[in-house]
Order: structure tokens, then sequence, then C-alpha cells
């Protein structure tokens, strides 16, 4: 009777133990993001008690003592603009990748995919440097001055003289940096896929490619699209590399114009200026209110990603029951 | 009457070797307390960091007991760093500015070494040095206002140059740094209607045109890997690597002058005398454009920032001694190191000045060091060499110019005006 009642107190005290450490372990992690937000709006208040919210809105970028004048949207567009394209380039080539491995016989697939988790590992400087130095050159003779003297005067995505360091060179960087990423992921999705299921298929008499589109997208959809979501996080937040390619233009010239005109990211901004910047003036402030709209941004594209995912899912939920 | 003779000349001889040991006493501060060990610590400008590096060692060398740390977080993180308090002394490229003056009173700036600014460029039909550009003409280059190397503007001054009709490609800095704010408060005061009126000077400034790539490396990189561009690196990166660059005409507009040490360290010369008290305002001085003949134009200090009073970063008053002592060994002793590493040394009279304002610390009120000017019969010796001056070659090539109709009489006028004020000429 004793026993069993001490069992019980113990259990409650566990229990209590528990509930109070997942407690605090799950405020942590919204304490830090709270922390970090009221931070950046601290410290960047006089900017928008300068600019108000035309900080965002305006596009001068003017650090000279007694001409300060800031507005961020040339960046914010830039970010948008080499996220948009590096998701274009390297999402298609991360799945064709992940389809390849996770239907490659083993003998191939496992070093191919350690390969690709090995891209993962580089360092971004190292691609920044690489891209810098050596990509750039082959890219601009090869493939944009081809490109601008054919369409050049028509079409005004390849107008501007192309030099190699300009939107386009920063996305291809960038596309190559979120391939690791989204095709690990995409691959072991699509090796979660039950086998009867593909084996389902491959008896109703379906090639590879039919395979593929009746068996596995269907059921890795949403795992999918978070793969992508994971890469677009990567690309917006990334910054050595997109900083080093992407001609760092500032002010009204930063605007996206032209695959081949230089631009800016909101990431790349903060990293250039940062480190001078006197603190007796708005111009830190207002890099710091770069660093809070780049936050805000980065908290808008998680949720529309897990709206999607969740919507996914429940439209999911009838036809696959496993 | 020998006897008094040899006497007299043994007096002779010991005031005179009495002479340096007895100045030598009077104007070094103490050194560092040998029964303590210190560690100061700095922050601020990458320019000088590794100067300082080496100062570290050397110093460390000859007193074991001072450690030095200097974080190169560049310029802004050291004047944050020094408002804030919480490091014995900060670096930076520019001088405080008004509003950061109110933030951090009583500071003192000390030179402790000049850079200089290259204008480099990557030319196929001129593979070495020595493109002649007036300031006007790198400030037109850099507003676009200029946009091809055969420019009559660029050819009038370039006769034997084959320059070749080509778009020029204007490479900057992306980054904030110092060595924009030295190029771009150069091109503000060639240029202060165009330049100035439009984009003015900074660390970071809204370039007209051109790319941008972070740090010297990054433009460096562009310009060698473009044709028929222009851009601007520091003296020490553009030697290190073997980049052409341009010569740049001096302030009294009279010869074009070759970037180097020697060319630098006379431009901080020209400016001495100009040049505030140490716990004044600086936030206007500028070493570009100095006067001179044999001066570079686009040259700038660096700066050590201390507190006037140690108290506000030192922990005590022997802490506060020994990094006097090590500020002053890096404005005299140091200064020999300086070449080694293609930076330019300070030159005799800055460093006077720089030991003057040194001499204004003080701990908790209490004056730490007196300097005694006793240097200035080497002064007024400098002055009398100038009486016996010849007429220097530019002001002969001034004449044949101004001659030649090819500078105006402005120019020439102004070329003479020197001359009298440096008392070669009477009138």
């Amino acid at each position: 009777m004793d026993k069993t009642n001490l069992n019980l107190k113990k259990r409650i005290i566990s229990d209590k133990v528990f509930k109070i450490g997942a407690t605090v372990a799950g405020t942590y992690v919204l304490v830090i993001v709270v922390l970090i937000a009221f931070q950046l709006l601290s410290e960047s208040y006089p900017i928008w008690e300068e600019e108000g919210l035309s900080f965002i809105t305006k596009t001068d970028w003017n650090a000279v003592e007694d001409r300060e004048s800031f507005g961020a949207l040339p960046y914010i567009l830039g970010t948008l603009t080499t996220s948009a394209i590096a998701m274009m380039i390297g999402v298609p080539l991360s799945i064709g990748i992940a389809m390849f491995i996770s239907d490659a016989p083993p003998k191939i697939g496992a070093p191919l995919g350690f390969m690709v988790e090995l891209l993962a590992a580089v360092p971004s400087v190292i691609y920044g440097l690489w891209g810098l130095f050596v990509f750039r050159i082959y890219f601009r003779d090869w493939f944009e001055t081809p490109l601008h003297n054919a369409f050049g005067d028509n079409i005004w995505l390849f107008s501007g003289n192309p030099y190699g360091l300009d939107i386009l060179t920063a996305s291809v960087i960038l596309a190559i940096m979120i391939i690791p990423t989204v095709s690990a992921v995409s691959r072991e999705i699509m090796k979660a896929v039950p086998q009867q299921q593909k084996e389902a298929a491959y008896m109703l008499g379906a090639t590879k490619w039919e395979m593929f589109k009746l068996a596995i997208f269907p059921y890795s959809k949403t795992g999918l699209i978070g793969a992508s979501i994971l890469g677009l996080g990567r690309a917006v937040g990334e910054t050595m590399a997109v900083t080093m390619l992407i001609g760092n233009a500032t002010g009204i010239g930063a605007i996206p114009s032209s695959l081949f005109g230089p631009s800016q990211t909101m990431s790349s901004i903060i990293a250039n200026e940062f480190v001078e910047a006197s603190p007796a003036s708005i111009h830190m402030p207002a890099l710091i209110g770069v660093g809070l709209i780049l936050l805000l941004i980065a908290i808008v594209i998680n949720v529309i990603a897990h709206l999607l995912v969740t919507r996914m899912l429940k439209i999911k939920e009838g036809a696959i029951n496993n | 009457m020998i006897t008094k003779i040899t006497s007299l000349l043994m007096i002779a001889t010991i005031v005179a070797i009495m002479a340096p040991l007895s100045a030598n006493a009077e104007s070094a501060p103490d050194t560092p307390d040998s029964r303590y060990v210190y560690n100061i610590n700095g922050a601020g400008a990458t320019f000088p960091f590794p100067l300082i590096d080496l100062w570290r060692v050397e110093y460390n060398n000859d007193f074991d007991n001072v450690n030095l740390n200097y974080q190169s977080i560049g310029s802004g993180g050291g004047v944050k760093q020094h408002i804030e308090k919480t490091v014995n002394f900060a670096g930076s490229d520019a001088p405080l500015t008004v509003k950061e003056r109110g933030l951090a009173p009583d500071t003192l700036h000390i030179p402790e070494t000049v850079g200089g600014v290259t204008v480099t460029y990557n030319i196929p039909e001129i593979p070495k040095s020595g493109l002649k550009l007036t300031g006007k003409l790198v400030s037109d280059i850099f507003t676009g206002n200029i946009t091809k190397w055969n420019d009559p503007l660029i050819k009038n001054i370039n006769p034997g140059l084959n320059l070749p009709n080509q778009d020029i490609v204007v490479a900057h800095r992306s980054d904030g740094s110092g060595t924009t704010f030295v190029f771009t408060d150069y091109l503000t005061t060639v240029d202060p209607d165009g330049w100035g009126k439009k984009v003015g000077k900074g660390k970071s400034v809204p370039w007209p045109v051109g790319l941008a790539a972070a740090g010297n490396e990054g433009v460096a990189g562009i310009v060698r890997s473009t044709t028929y561009s222009v851009g601007y690196v520091e003296l020490a990166y553009a030697f290190q690597t073997g980049m052409t660059f341009a010569h740049v005409q001096n302030g009294d507009k009279s010869k074009f002058i070759e970037p180097s040490i020697k060319s630098i360290t006379a431009a901080t010369a020209g400016l001495a005398n100009k040049l505030p008290a140490g716990d004044a305002d600086w936030s206007t001085v500028s070493a570009v454009n100095a006067p001179g003949p044999d001066s570079y134009p686009i040259s700038s200090f660096s700066y050590l920032l201390v507190y006037k009073d140690l108290k506000e970063t030192s922990k005590n008053k022997e802490e506060a001694k020994a990094m006097l002592h090590m500020i002053y060994w890096m404005i005299t002793d140091g200064q020999t190191f300086a070449p080694t590493l293609l930076y330019s040394p300070l030159s005799d009279n800055v460093v006077e000045l720089a030991k003057k304002s040194l001499s204004q610390v003080t701990y908790d009120g209490e004056v730490l060091w007196k300097y005694d000017s006793s240097v200035k019969p080497t002064e007024t010796k400098t002055e009398t060499k100038t009486t016996d001056y010849e007429i220097p070659d530019w002001i002969k090539n001034n004449a044949k110019w101004w001659a030649d109709g090819l500078i105006t009489d402005q120019d020439y006028i102004k070329g003479l005006q020197y001359l009298i004020s440096q008392g070669i000429l009477k009138v």
C-alpha cells in the first residue's frame, strides 16, 4: 500500500520535472526569437524615427555625413530576385539529382550521394572566391557575352554590358550552394516512399518516369516543397558568396534591371558596411533596420512554407494511408 | 693656455655627449614598471594592423611584461569601442566626426602612420605605371563624366602614350573602408563643385558609376581581370602585387607625383604646421592635396585614439604609464619598422606634434609625462638650410610649361608664391 503510494509520488515528481524541462526547452526558442527581434527593433529605432515606413520603399542610400538618407527597397528586391533565380535553377536540378540517386543501384547512388553531401560541407567563402576568381570569368566570356550580343538590344533581361559581377552570376553560385541541401533532403524523402508503391506502379506497366509521376511525386510532394523551402532559406540568408559576386551597387542602381546588372542583397549590404559604419550616425541603425526586415521576410517565407505544407498534407490525407 | 683649450674642449665634448643623453632622459616617458604585467587592449582600423602587429612583437622583445592585443575590427568598430571605453586605445583611419567627438569628448588624436591610395589601371596598351592624371580628371572618371580612355583631356597631359578608344570601367570598394574615405576626401578636395556636391566624402559613399568589390583584393581582382578598368587600392597592396598605377598631380599643380613611401611621408611633412593640437577637433583634418612639390596628394594619417585622461580606460596608473610609453615608442622607434612593411613613416615634425599630444595625457588629473620640446634647435637648423636652396627642378619645369602655355598664370604664380613662402625668393 505504502510502496505503491511512494511510486505514484515519484511518478508525479518525474512527470513534473519533465513538464518543466520540456516547457523551458520550448519557450527557449521563442524567447531567443523575441529577444533578437526586440534588439533589432530597439537598435534600429532611430532609422524608423527618421524615415518612418518610407525606409522600406525608398531607394536612396547615402551614408555621407550630413547627407544621410536611407532606403531598403533595392536590397529587398535584390534578395528576392537572386533567391528566385537560384530556386529556378537549383530546385529542378536538385530533384533530378535526387531522382537519379534514389533509383540508381547503391554502388553508384551511395558514392554520388556522398559527393553531393560533400558539396554542402564547402564553406560559402570558398564558393565566393572560386566564383570571383575562376567561374565569373568563364561564365562572362562563354555565356553572358554571347547571350548579350545575341539578344541584348531587344530583350531587357539581357541588356547591360556583362562583367561577370551581376545578378545572374550570383544566382548561379547561389543555386550551386542550395543544391546539396535540397537534393539531400529530397533523396531521403524519395527513399522513404514504400517499396510496394513503386513495385505496384511497375506492375501496372509504368515506365521509370511514369513510376516517379504516379508513385513517388504524389507521396513526397510535401516533403519536396519542404526541401525547396530549406534551400530558399539558405539562399535568402546567404552572405559571403553573394557579396563577392553581385557587384554591390547601392541606391537606385541596385534595383535589379537586367540579369547582367549589379545589385545588392540585404545580407550583403550589412556585411559590406557594418564594420565601418559610424556609431554616431543613423547609418548603423539603417543597417540594423535592414537586418530586421530580413528577419521578417525569413519569418514570412517560413509561415508560407508551413501553410503550403499543411494544406498539402490535408489534401493528401485521404489519398494515402500508410 | 694649451691646458685651458684642452679643458675647454673636454668640457665641450662632455657637453656634446651629455646633451643627447639628457635630451633622451628628458623626452621619453618612463619605461613600464617591470614588476607588473600589463595587457593593453586596442581595436580598430584594419589598415595599420600589420604594422601594429609587428610593433606588438618588437615592443614585446624589449618589454616582455607588456602584451598588446589589437583587434582589427575596422575603424567604425574601433570608434564604437572607444566611445564605450572598452579598449585602452582605438585605431581609426579617419578622425572622429563632430558627432562622434560629442560622444567621446577629450579624445586625443595621435597620428601613428601614413597611408596612400593609388589609382590603378589595366590598359593593355600601357603596360607600365606612369599614366598622368590630375585630380579633376580622376574625379571626372569616377563621376562618369569622362568615359573613354582617349578623351582629349587625358590625351593632352599624356602626349607620349597610346591611349585606346575604349570605355573606362570604374571599380570601387563595396565595403565601408578608410581607403574609400581617403580617396573620396581627395576627390571632394580637388573637385568641390562636381564630386563634392554630387557625392561627398565618407567610408561608404553613393558611387555614381562602376563595379564594386570588397577589400583591396576585390578591387584589384576586378581591375586585373577587366581590361580598360580603373580602380583605387592602398599603396602597400599595389606595390606587393605589382599593379600599374597613375602618377597624380600634386596639390601645388606643379608636377605629377609617383606614389611612393617617400612622396607620402613628404605629404605629411608639408602639412604638419597646419595640424591642430592633439586634444582639439580633428574632424576637418585631411592630408590630401598636401602642400609641397613632392607631396603625393592622396595620402592620409591613420590615428590612434586615446582619452586625454587615461583613468577612463586604464585599470591603474601603472597600466596608463605603460601604454603611454608604448605609444611613444610606436611614434618614435617604431617608425623605423614602417618601410619594411611598405608603410610610410611619419615625418619628424609630425612626430614632434604627436609627442606634444602625448604630453597632455593624464591619469586622474595627474600629468604622466612632461615633454620639453628641446628639439627646437634642429628645427631652426632645417630652416636655415632652406635659405641656401637651389631653384628646384619642378619650378624650372613650371616656368617652361608656363612659357609654353601649358599651365595658367595662376598656377605659375602659385609656384612662385611657394618659393617666397619658403624663403627661397625674396620680394
